[in-house]
């Protein structure tokens, strides 16, 4: 997913000038033909995120496309105050692009999970969220973050589900995508985890059960319609996200249920359980020890379409 | 480009009375770092920077960030006094319902550049600013005024590094150095000192100046920087300057002035402004 969304970024530096690449001293190997190539539209700034984030609200009052890149909560949780006042209540044209979300970085250990993001970034007014759950999504995400004014965060997952693009399908900022149909659940996800839900999908509808699946590539402004059709339609919603269940997609969905009063019969939220990942593993692995796996997803399925 | 036609002295007076009414109005704060940094306010606009009131946004503008955002009273003023907008505007600062906030915002207010108020983040917009200018040589000049205790903030010094890495000789930071700070003096809270030489250091062509004399401002402002380094002013101030009763006092940090108080305020300014003229 990472190395898509250089791709896109390098793709929009050859024919816009007025793109500055800012890193916060990562992208090793990932970054360097980027900087040779365009010398003049990269700036290592070093490790000093507040520092990058307040530059590039600099650059973008100038009239540039500012991204700035890290890697987990270093050009968010670290600076956030920088993407409130300078980025968001000036709303300018810069991309937060953050590499690792989730547990991509599990063994790194907690200070490298960016667990609480979403939450924390969808309060803040004029920000786009966007939380990519395949390649597709990840490369249509960052071409329009880089095509149209505003202020973005892009969270980028090490895992992905490969291609999920439908025939003709357009991607439009806002709208969430049904992949699946079905009516005995519906499984919401954002992020790289969307693999795992279209596996569980899959595999649950060898059991007869037939999951709709909802992926969520912007996370905000979030497509309510989509969802509240999935409430009426499907008896029940579960959503799915690499992050804290507090206050992220499932809160989020839980906001414009209720207040359509979209009533699902029932409605579950798997994701951390307001933890830090504290146990040393893969991202797989973390996955499955916090109850967040493909099976854990298929067990959560069936204990809630046998309840009601 | 804007000059005024009045003495930058004048300017600074007119500004400070501004000053008073708003804050007595508003029942607001600050106005002792609004009057620390006045004189080096009145000298940027009537003297130094290229700005037009007429065309706010004007590509080769100078650009000016008040990083120490408490102080927006000083900032507004100014700007009326430029002509910016309306004088009678200032008299809607902290307001309900006007969009004239305590802490400047950019919002609706022709000639404000950055919106800050949160410590710490004017020197790295205003080191974005001047990056700009040296990817696409444009010659405005970008001046940033921060606080002495405002350089407690580490985001400071993360700008400080940047700056002199990047030939940023476009820049000017200028240090309000009124030796005051939220609860007690910057000496007595978290030294800072030798703040000159820690700018020095960090590859800054600094000058130390008096920031209430208008000739040695401008004289600091108009030099342009040497061997391709950013200039920083460490400019020795007076924290509510020109009222006696405010001066050096922590408490103007937070006090609004009252009626009385703000009739002898002005008797004062008033008053040496006609002496300095009788002499």
């Amino acid at each position: 997913m990472r190395d898509t969304i250089i791709r896109v970024i390098t793709d929009a530096c050859r024919v816009k000038s007025d793109i500055v690449l800012l890193t916060g001293d990562l992208g090793f190997g990932v970054l360097q033909s980027f900087k040779e190539r365009f010398p003049k539209q990269f700036v290592n700034v070093g490790i000093a995120e507040q520092n990058m984030t307040g530059l590039a609200a600099g650059l973008a009052l100038e009239g540039k496309t500012v991204l700035t890149y890290s890697i987990g909560n270093f050009n968010t949780l670290r600076c956030l105050e920088q993407i409130r006042n300078d980025i968001c209540y000036h709303q300018l044209h810069v991309v937060i692009v953050s590499v690792g979300s989730g547990v991509s970085y599990g063994p790194l250990g907690f200070s490298h999970h960016a667990t609480e993001d979403i939450s924390i970034m969808r309060s803040i007014p004029n920000l786009t969220v966007l939380s990519p759950g395949c390649l597709w999504e990840a490369e249509q995400a960052a071409i329009a973050a880089l095509g149209a004014p505003g202020s973005y965060y892009l969270r980028v997952d090490k895992s992905s589900a490969g291609h999920t693009a439908l025939p003709d399908e357009q991607f439009c900022l806002g709208r969430a995508r049904l992949l699946r149909e079905g009516a005995d659940c519906t499984l919401v996800a954002t992020g790289g985890i969307l693999g795992a839900v279209l596996a569980a999908q899959t595999t649950l509808l060898k059991e007869h059960i037939a999951c709709r699946v909802i992926s969520v590539p912007t996370v905000k402004p979030l497509d309510s319609q989509v969802l509240v059709d999935a409430a009426r339609e499907t008896r029940g919603i579960i959503t799915v996200e690499e992050h804290t269940i507090v206050g992220g997609l499932g809160g989020a969905v839980a906001e414009v249920l209720m207040e359509q009063r979209a009533m699902p019969d029932f409605f579950r939220r798997i994701g951390l359980q307001d933890t830090f990942a504290t146990v040393v593993g893969s991202q797989e692995y973390l996955r499955e020890y916090y109850q967040m796996s493909e099976n854990h997803i298929i067990q959560e399925v069936r204990r809630c379409v046998a309840g009601c | 480009m804007y000059r005024s036609h009045m003495s930058s002295e004048e300017f600074a007076r007119n500004v400070r009375v501004s000053v008073l009414r708003m804050t007595n109005k508003g029942q607001s704060s600050h106005i002792g770092s609004c009057f620390s940094a006045c004189d080096i306010l009145a000298v940027l606009y009537s003297k130094v920077m290229h700005v037009d009131p007429a065309n706010p946004r004007a590509p080769e503008r100078d650009r000016f960030i008040l990083s120490k955002g408490h102080a927006g009273a000083v900032v507004y003023a100014s700007l009326a006094e430029c002509g910016f907008f309306d004088p009678a505007m200032l008299m809607q600062h902290y307001q309900n319902g006007s969009i004239m906030s305590g802490h400047v915002s950019h919002k609706g207010i022709p000639g404000v550049e950055l919106s800050t108020g949160s410590l710490g983040h004017g020197l790295s917009v205003g080191a974005g600013m001047a990056l700009r200018a040296k990817l696409d040589d444009l010659p405005y000049r970008v001046f940033v005024v921060l606080g002495d205790g405002e350089c407690d903030e580490g985001s400071v010094w993360e700008a400080a590094l940047f700056a002199p890495h990047h030939h940023l000789d476009n820049l000017v930071a200028i240090v309000d150095c009124n030796n005051l700070q939220g609860l007690d003096t910057t000496s007595e809270t978290l030294n800072l000192e030798p703040l000159a030489a820690k700018w020095r250091s960090f590859g800054w062509d600094v000058a130390e100046i008096d920031g209430h004399n208008h000739q040695s401002i401008e004289e600091a402002l108009q030099t342009k920087s040497d061997q391709g380094k950013p200039r920083c002013l460490i400019a020795h101030t007076v924290k509510g300057k020109g009222v006696s009763f405010m001066e050096n006092q922590v408490v103007w940090h937070y006090r609004w002035p009252r009626d009385n108080e703000v009739a002898l305020a002005i008797a004062e300014l008033m008053g040496r402004d006609h002496a300095r003229h009788d002499n």
